[in-house]
């Protein structure tokens, strides 16, 4: 039926071409937010200084609150709610970045300014041993052995053990043992390290033990197992299944599947698991207090004797409370901190060497 | 070389849902049969239970009997790994192994199950890419990786990996539904090559596909969602397209289904 034979009229009004609003409109440029900026932070600081604060902190914090409330308002009178909105959501974002790399940074400044002075040649390959705590002499060469030797043998203890109860996890595990495994993993990773070293110490007094660097990559390994073991979790949980199915339907057995297809696959993201989980534990003090004791002496025996380490080393010479041990401790923490940063540079350049290539 | 499937009374189960209930049929050597039927109808599983691949998920079961010319696949003493290497296995999506090269890829099946001679790789390689029809637009760069490779041909190197292990079976699981026209053809006119030295089974949505590269055709179907699937019929694809036997298979092939 048409309208025509039965009279009926379309009462839907036409769309008026003038109710539709331009499809461009007002709009702030596009370095709007470095004004925002730079008004909320003179706005800041002026209030700050009229109030007679004194804490750097307080300033900072006022700028940002001010710079929110300002582009949020200027966005709405001169664009619109919802562009307000959006700018809201990305200084929110840019404010928390701030927020969160400034300690970063300030820690990163300290730590280099202060290390350089002390951090040389003679530095690194100098011990303890015979310096007294007010010497502007002594190195750290003694400690970098010991956190060299504790953290390669509690890596070679961690990095099989996690990356088999991974494997185990993803690839075979069912039922009740599995969930077991992942929970007692998830118990494992809240340990505080200093348990961690009191669960060694406990088992050296038993056993009638000596303190060690091998004691100390026990107690480190405790620590490590449960990061490895979450991280390759994580990776091998990548790896898709039809590379699996792919492989099982060539008639390749299961085990040579996840040797020779899934682990590669993730081999990246494995390795850069791994380097992190060096990375925690390259800083743990607490452990090494108690089960390697310390040592101001070069013993590059791991299995007798005292050993010192990096973090220990630090906390030791703070302790001496003199301005040369103060250097001292700088130096080595910038020593650990370089320490650190080569290894997640190391692990990253085998993360991208290794990924799977997709180039043509 | 290729050889006959007989099925008989096979159901197969996700825990303790029934996907398929009690399939019985013959699948001809050097011939292509298809399969097709609605979504969730148990056709891939089904498939998958020819090579022992529906194991593989978490809570797949099988009853029933697959007979390979004589041998039963699942009799006790049967080892899922050889039937793997007996009844190969192309997917829907194509997965080559992104970490391989293309000549890598080729070579998996025979390097990861450690037969192989190493002066005989590079011909292996060779034969099975061009009967993959591959070789001469892959022949230049084949240690660059699979994964650059184009839909299309990424398919087509599946195959190859799949028949450079010398397969009497080729089973292929909508092999096309992810590829354009063209390089359907191109896997159509594959299929129908290489008819002539294995047994094919393919899983096809795709009833001009299945009309074009089969010469029998089996039709899938449920009674309802979550009722296990069944077969309905399995003829000469002719007649399963011109006069089948069931009204529920006219139905399905001329779209008045449901």
């Amino acid at each position: 039926m048409s309208h025509a034979t039965t009279g009926l009229k379309d009462h839907r009004p036409a769309p008026a071409p003038a109710a539709r609003p331009s499809l461009s409109s007002r709009s702030l440029p596009r370095l709007a937010p470095l004004g925002f900026a730079a008004v909320s932070i003179a706005l800041g600081v002026g209030v700050s200084l009229a109030a007679g604060w004194h804490s750097r902190t307080q300033w900072g914090l006022l700028s940002a609150l001010i710079f929110l409330a300002v582009s949020y308002a200027v966005t709405t009178a001169v664009e619109n709610q919802r562009q307000a909105r959006d700018r809201l959501a990305t200084s929110v974002v840019w404010v928390c970045f701030l927020v969160a790399v400034v300690p970063l940074v300030s820690l990163l400044w300290t730590t280099v300014s202060r290390g350089v002075e002390r951090l040389d040649g003679y530095f690194l390959s100098h011990s303890m041993a015979g310096v007294l705590g007010w010497e502007a002499s002594g190195g750290v060469y003694h400690a970098l052995i010991g956190t060299l030797e504790q953290v390669g043998i509690a890596t070679v203890l961690s990095a099989p053990i996690g990356l088999l109860t991974a494997v185990y996890l993803v690839e075979y595990g069912r039922g009740a043992l599995a969930r077991a495994v992942t929970f007692f993993v998830d118990v494992m990773t809240g340990i505080p390290s200093i348990v961690a070293g009191l669960f060694i110490l406990s088992i050296m007094l038993i056993a009638g033990l000596e303190p060690s660097g091998l004691m100390g990559a026990l107690a480190l390994s405790i620590l490590m197992i449960p990061v490895v073991v979450r991280s390759t979790e994580e990776m091998l949980k990548l790896v898709p299944n039809e590379l699996r199915e792919a492989a099982l339907a060539l008639g390749v057995p299961k085990w040579r599947v996840i040797l020779k297809v899934v682990l590669p696959t993730a081999i990246g993201g494995i390795t850069t698991g791994v380097m992190l989980a060096i990375a925690r534990i390259a800083g743990e003090t607490a452990p090494i207090i108690l089960v390697v004791f310390g040592n101001q002496l070069i013993n590059t025996n791991p299995f007798a004797g005292e050993q010192s380490s990096l973090p220990f080393y630090i906390y030791e010479q703070y302790k001496i409370g003199e301005v040369a041990a103060y250097d001292r401790a700088w130096a080595a923490a910038l020593v650990l901190i370089a320490f650190v940063m080569i290894l997640n540079l190391v692990a990253r350049g085998i993360a991208r060497w290794k990924a799977p290539k997709t180039s043509r | 070389m290729a050889k006959r499937i007989d099925v008989s009374g096979l159901s197969a189960y996700y825990g303790s849902h029934k996907a398929i209930d009690d399939i019985s049929m013959t699948v001809e050597p050097r011939s292509v049969t298809a399969f097709i039927g609605p979504s969730g109808c148990g056709k891939s599983t089904f498939l998958r239970t020819l090579n022992r691949m529906h194991e593989v998920t978490p809570g797949g079961r099988v009853e029933g009997k697959v007979m390979l010319d004589d041998e039963n696949l699942y009799g006790s003493s049967v080892d899922p790994v050889t039937v793997r290497r007996t009844v190969g296995m192309v997917f829907q999506r194509p997965n080559p192994f992104p970490t391989m090269s293309i000549f890598d890829n080729v070579a998996a099946g025979l390097r990861l199950n450690g037969s192989y001679k190493k002066n005989e790789l590079a011909g292996v390689v060779e034969r099975s890419l061009r009967g993959a029809n591959l070789w001469d637009e892959v022949k230049d760069r084949l240690n660059k990786p699979g994964s650059g490779l184009s839909g299309g041909q990424q398919q087509r190197l599946c195959i190859a990996r799949a028949i450079a292990v010398e397969p009497d079976v080729l089973l292929m699981d909508e092999p096309c539904s992810a590829l354009d026209p063209i390089s359907t053809l191109a896997i159509e006119d594959l299929i129908s090559e290489l008819k002539e030295r294995f047994t094919i089974v393919i899983v096809t949505h795709n009833m001009q596909q299945a009309a074009r590269v089969s010469d029998r055709t089996a039709f899938f179907n449920l009674a309802a969602v979550g009722q296990p699937g069944k077969l309905i019929e399995i003829d000469e694809t002719d007649r399963i397209f011109s006069n089948p036997s069931v009204q529920a298979t006219e139905d399905y092939i001329s779209g008045r289904f449901g």
